[in-house]
């Protein structure tokens, strides 16, 4: 048996590969074909679907026309679910633009320190990592509730008479969505900027370019893989999130993540879910693919 | 152009906070003028303050204390964009994702120069290092030698007032070095531009400038043409950095008029023709350069040490002689190798006469 994988290379890849693979294609693979079967079948009265399946593609009409529900009232507008998914893309732009012009002069500074600074700063970002998601999202929202620490901070010194409304709206989920995801931000930046040369920045200055110039000029260039896989780690996850706009926005604020979950819970419509996050995975695979050109063009480039 | 020095440095302190917390002073009180139009060397060991006074000039340090002035404007103060300098790095600093024509052009772009007229330029320039028509290329694409000259154009193409170069021959082979000296030195002829020139290398200096500034510890020991440099060093470090050199030390017996007869530590006395005065009982050092020592040849008026050889090497165009005097003294003697006969004068082991004449030696002090 042994002398056999030993005889032949072919063999001994696949015999490698196979416990990977197998992996993937049971829990990734399986799971999404499972999801694209539900998304093509009428859905069943108490959630999952009609038992034997009645396949339809009413689940993808249903997200472009949301008046195509038998529930629909007369005054209905077409255009909510579209409109809830433009809003999460926007809400998803808004905060990855926010973690990358925070996050870059902060992975800036990081990469600048001497090695044990760096270290040290570098487990200060990972830090929350190691805390519960959801328990931070909770203590966020605990500093900015009416009664929480901010407020009462503020009102104590006399600077504002009401406590503000800081909660259940969009700017509490886009402050909470920063808030979790800017490590991944600062992460793929920090090794960008880490490897880049300074003495291109004083070459650039030599030849008259003024510190602002060298640095959109020279420096942001040369950084821009991380820019943009910065931009892939936020805007991913942070566009299907569900978690941070439900605590944060508390039902005000909805996003395609929290009505995916919803038709997997109280709405009972699976198939609708399944249809919506497949949608949004091909909105995802877009974003990827955006990924991967800019990048191999930058290896292409010999950087 | 206003003022006949291209760079003036004027009493250039630069001190930096070491991490024990001490202060060390990288550039010592510098002061020297350059004048315009020369091709100048700042040369000594690693960390002698040459580079860091180089990047005071470009504006990469800023002084302690001190002026520096570039055609007669004070300029210590003034950021490095602001600078009509441009530099030559040790490590090119090529921007790698440029095209050469990118590379070459950005400082032109930088001024506002058109597009027509900064891709004419651009080729020019290129033609001036004679790699024409590699605009296209991108700066990894290219040997070392090429991305040299590239980054060569890139400063030339600005016409400065003053072009610094920070051993921009460092990472080249021998040969391809040897090429690029001679290049750079024409080059710096035709363009007329006052270069200035950071090298550890002295061959390099002595090939290639006019003058040269020695460094060492952060201060200048001694600025000169080359052959002030090499056969008048102001001192023993001078003397030992710049080529080969013999030190005998002995002991002043007297003087009568410019001859200064020293007695050679347990060796003997010789006589030496100098311009200074030294007193009677003087402690003295003796450098004289290898290639002005001769094996067995009588040399007239001249001086002549007994020794014994201890080594012989061949090195091609000269053979090494190691000679140990009485009293344990050392020489090396270089011969150069004329005819095939001449190859070799003495074996090891052979007692031989060292002999030089009375001008080629140096006496310092201290």
């Amino acid at each position: 048996m042994l002398k056999f994988f030993r005889r032949n290379k072919g063999w001994q890849l696949t015999g490698l590969i196979s416990p990977g693979a197998l992996w993937i294609l049971v829990f990734f693979n399986l799971p999404l074909l499972i999801m694209l079967f539900i998304s093509f079948v009428e859905r069943g009265r108490a959630g999952g679907i009609k038992i034997p399946p009645v396949y339809t593609i009413e689940n993808y009409r249903l997200f472009f026309n949301s008046c195509a529900s038998a529930f629909a009232s007369p005054d209905c507008s077409p255009f909510l679910y579209l409109g809830i998914f433009g809003h999460s893309v926007r809400i998803g732009l808004v905060v990855t633009i926010l973690c990358i012009i925070v996050g870059y002069p902060l992975a800036y500074f990081m990469a600048k320190q001497k090695q044990v600074w760096r270290d040290a700063l570098m487990v200060l970002v990972m830090l929350p990592f190691w805390t519960n998601f959801l328990v931070r999202t909770y203590a966020l929202k605990s500093v900015l509730a009416t009664e929480g620490l901010l407020n009462s901070f503020l009102t104590n010194l006399h600077l504002i008479a009401q406590p503000l409304d800081l909660l259940f709206n969009e700017f509490a989920v886009v402050l909470g969505l920063i808030y979790g995801y800017l490590p991944f931000a600062i992460l793929p930046m920090y090794t960008s900027i880490e490897k880049f040369d300074y003495s291109l920045m004083e070459a650039a200055a030599d030849l008259g370019a003024s510190p602002i110039k060298a640095f959109l000029r020279v420096m942001l260039p040369m950084t821009l893989p991380g820019v943009v896989a910065a931009l892939v780690l936020v805007f991913v996850p942070v566009v299907g999130a569900f978690i941070t706009p439900d605590i944060m926005g508390g039902g005000k604020v909805e996003m395609i993540g929290t009505l995916i979950n919803r038709q997997f819970g109280v709405a009972r419509n699976w198939p609708f879910g399944s249809a919506m996050s497949l949608i949004l995975m091909m909105l995802v695979l877009i974003g990827v693919i955006f990924y991967f050109r800019s990048s191999t063009e930058e290896t292409r480039r010999g950087l | 152009m206003a003022g006949k020095f291209a760079v003036e440095m004027q009493d250039v302190l630069k001190q930096f906070i070491t991490p024990e917390g001490g202060i060390l002073s990288a550039v010592d009180q510098v002061t020297m003028q350059i004048k315009d139009g020369e091709f100048f060397s700042l040369l000594g060991p690693s960390g002698c303050g040459k580079t860091t006074s180089l990047r005071m000039i470009a504006g990469f340090e800023l002084p302690t204390a001190g002026s520096i002035l570039i055609h007669g404007k004070e300029m210590s103060q003034v950021p490095a964009h602001l600078r009509p300098v441009n530099t030559v790095f040790q490590q090119y600093a090529l921007f790698p994702h440029m095209t050469v024509e990118q590379n070459i052009g950005f400082g032109l772009e930088m001024k506002g120069v058109g597009k027509a007229e900064r891709s004419k330029r651009v080729s020019e320039a290129l033609e001036m290092v004679r790699l024409p028509g590699m605009e296209m290329r991108r700066a990894k694409q290219l040997s070392g030698g090429q991305q040299q000259r590239i980054a060569l154009a890139r400063a030339l193409v600005n016409k400065p007032e003053v072009l610094l170069l920070d051993e921009p021959l460092g990472a080249l082979d021998l040969k391809l070095r040897k090429e690029m000296q001679l290049e750079l030195k024409t080059l710096q002829r035709e363009v007329g531009i006052t270069f200035i020139y950071v090298t550890h290398d002295q061959e390099e200096a002595l090939t290639m400038s006019d003058r040269i500034a020695v460094m060492n510890k952060g201060k200048v020991l001694q600025i000169g043409l080359p052959e002030e440099i090499y056969e008048r060093p102001a001192d023993k470090f001078v003397a030992d950095f710049i080529g080969e050199t013999n030190f005998l030390d002995g002991v002043v017996k007297g003087q009568n008029g410019k001859v200064v007869e020293i007695e050679l530590t347990g060796t003997g006395m010789i006589r030496v023709e100098s311009s200074r005065t030294f007193t009677s009982g003087q402690q003295v050092s003796v450098a004289v350069r290898p290639e002005k020592l001769r094996l067995n040849s009588e040399i007239h008026d001249g001086n002549s040490i007994n020794g014994r050889v201890e080594d012989v090497i061949y090195i091609g165009t000269d053979t090494q002689y190691g000679v140990r005097f009485a009293g344990g003294q050392k020489a090396r003697v270089r011969e150069q190798n004329l005819t095939q006969a001449q190859k070799i004068i003495a074996k090891s082991g052979e007692e031989v006469a060292v002999s030089f004449t009375r001008t080629s030696p140096r006496i310092l002090t201290g």
